[in-house]
């Protein structure tokens, strides 16, 4: 496996680039404009949590970093390089973006260990040993470990979401998208996938977090985005923002959901 | 008279009606001529074991046959009919409502004559075999649509999901949508090898040898050599000695895998 160490360390960015890097993004469903010129910028080891009412384009913010959803205007650049750019493998910058769904979309017709195992063998080409090795050490590291022979329905929802979570990290991505991963939780769930996010974040992933959760973005957040209207109207340490919204809309918001 | 008890006499009464209805048909029939035309012993012991190892292994055969072609060919009109190129979708479009729409009997008979004076060519079984192939493309028309129907049945997010994980579009298809597919397509498809099953004993339009019958072609010219129908009341039971398991076997498949999801 030395040969995907080495390509591995080619991918590495130099340690100033921004990890993500949005420039006047838009998007449009129809006449919709759901994002009206994004500009953002991440930085390696961030952790940046975005929170707005629904229909304010967060989550197809979040969705367009890893082009899920295909931008109509803009920018973005993915450790330095265009992904826009029609050359670019995208299905290669992708296994270092980890996505969570809020759904969790583990695969029902695997065990949880072939779910963790599968995009190993047939995206990374690892050996199946090799990627059992990697994928119990996830699991492992969700505090899931004996669990590698059920099914996805046999588990709970914060179990099933830290499946997905372990599942991402078997790629060994630079940074990981959450897409309200808490919000289809029963609420006593809600705590263990979040931990399983703090301690992430402690080890230093780049995490861009789409959440309700303001405990959350308040203890574990760098920075914190408000977006409404498919712009980001407000931004800073989540603290401040928290405690002393400047602009009009956040006050309505915060004052909602606080 | 209690509303209850009303009740429970005119159940009573519609019971009774139903079991005297069914008795007087089976007491009117002649039975004697019944077993003589229909059940004749040492008729039947002399269909053995022609019945077995020439008709019956041709139905199951060609069954077999005209399944595995059409899930090949099934699932491939089925992805070409969901490609984002248009002429794929035009052309498996065409195919569908073309075999889907014409009797099976007349795609049969189009294949096993015209084929061979199209191309020249002379295919393993000759007529039979060419006249099997007209029962593959009927077979895969209607396999396209239930596999289609399957794949946009497999949640958006699980697509999503495999492409986060960086696999390509066919990766996800082969590995992620089309084993879901698949499990929503089980009971449709039992259906689909039941009729096909059935559908076999149209073949015979493509000139039938004597090694080539299956079971109603088998039967029907027992029947008529013999002028007796021993052999079509035989032909009957394998029938149903296949398909009655079959379906058992898939409906305790099924709840199996309904546990397992």
């Amino acid at each position: 496996m030395s040969s995907d160490l080495t390509t591995r360390a080619a991918d590495t960015p130099a340690p100033g680039t921004p990890a993500i890097e949005i420039r006047d993004l838009h998007k449009s469903f129809g006449d919709v404009e759901v994002l009206k010129g994004i500009d953002l910028v991440i930085r390696q080891g961030e952790v940046v949590c975005v929170v707005g009412p629904s229909g304010s384009g967060k989550s197809t913010l979040l969705r367009s970093v890893n082009l899920l959803e295909e931008p109509t205007g803009g920018q973005i650049l993915i450790e330095g390089v265009d992904i826009l750019d029609p050359d670019v493998d995208i299905d290669r910058v992708r296994t270092r973006i980890g996505m969570v769904f809020q759904q969790f979309n583990l695969f029902p017709h695997m065990t949880v260990l072939r779910n963790l195992t599968i995009a190993q063998e047939k995206v990374l080409g690892r050996r199946t040993t090799e990627a059992r090795k990697v994928a119990q050490e996830m699991l492992d590291r969700v505090g899931l470990g004996e669990r590698g022979s059920a099914y996805p329905s046999h588990l709970s929802g914060g179990q099933q979401q830290r499946v997905a979570i372990a599942r991402s990290l078997c790629m060994n991505p630079d940074m990981m998208l959450f897409d309200e991963p808490t919000s289809a939780l029963d609420p006593e769930l809600v705590g263990e996938v979040l931990q399983v996010m703090q301690d992430l974040a402690k080890e230093g992933m780049t995490m861009m977090v789409v959440t309700h959760e303001m405990g959350f973005a308040r203890e574990v957040g760098d920075r914190l985005l408000f977006m409404d209207g498919g712009v980001i109207v407000e931004e800073g340490v989540p603290a401040d923002v928290l405690a002393r919204p400047r602009h009009e809309r956040t006050q309505a918001f915060l004052s909602k959901v606080l | 008279m209690r509303r209850s008890t009303r009740q429970r006499l005119v159940r009573w009464v519609m019971y009774a009606i139903f079991v005297i209805a069914v008795v007087l048909v089976i007491v009117s029939a002649d039975w004697a001529r019944l077993q003589q035309q229909f059940f004749d012993p040492a008729l039947a012991a002399e269909q053995f074991p022609e019945i077995i190892t020439i008709a019956l292994k041709n139905t199951l055969l060609f069954t077999v046959i005209a399944f595995a072609g059409g899930l090949v060919l099934g699932v491939l009109m089925a992805l070409m009919k969901l490609s984002s190129i248009g002429p794929y979708r035009w052309f498996a479009t065409a195919y569908i409502e073309l075999f889907r729409g014409l009797p099976a009997l007349l795609t049969i008979f189009a294949f096993a004559f015209i084929l061979p004076i199209a191309f020249g060519v002379r295919l393993p079984g000759g007529a039979v075999g060419a006249g099997l192939l007209g029962l593959v493309a009927v077979a895969s028309a209607y396999m396209a649509e239930v596999i289609r129907a399957g794949i946009q049945a497999v949640p958006k997010g699980q697509t999503e999901a495999a492409r986060t994980l960086g696999m390509s579009p066919a990766k996800t298809m082969l590995w992620v949508v089309l084993p879901q597919g698949f499990r929503i397509t089980i009971p449709p498809m039992t259906n689909e090898f039941v009729l096909l099953l059935k559908d076999t004993s149209l073949v015979y339009i493509a000139g039938s040898t004597v090694m080539t019958k299956e079971l109603t072609t088998f039967a029907r010219d027992s029947a008529t050599t013999n002028a007796n129908g021993t052999t079509l009341v035989m032909a009957a039971m394998l029938y149903l000695l296949v398909t009655v398991p079959l379906t058992r076997l898939v409906a305790v498949l099924e709840r199996k895998m309904a546990r397992a999801r």
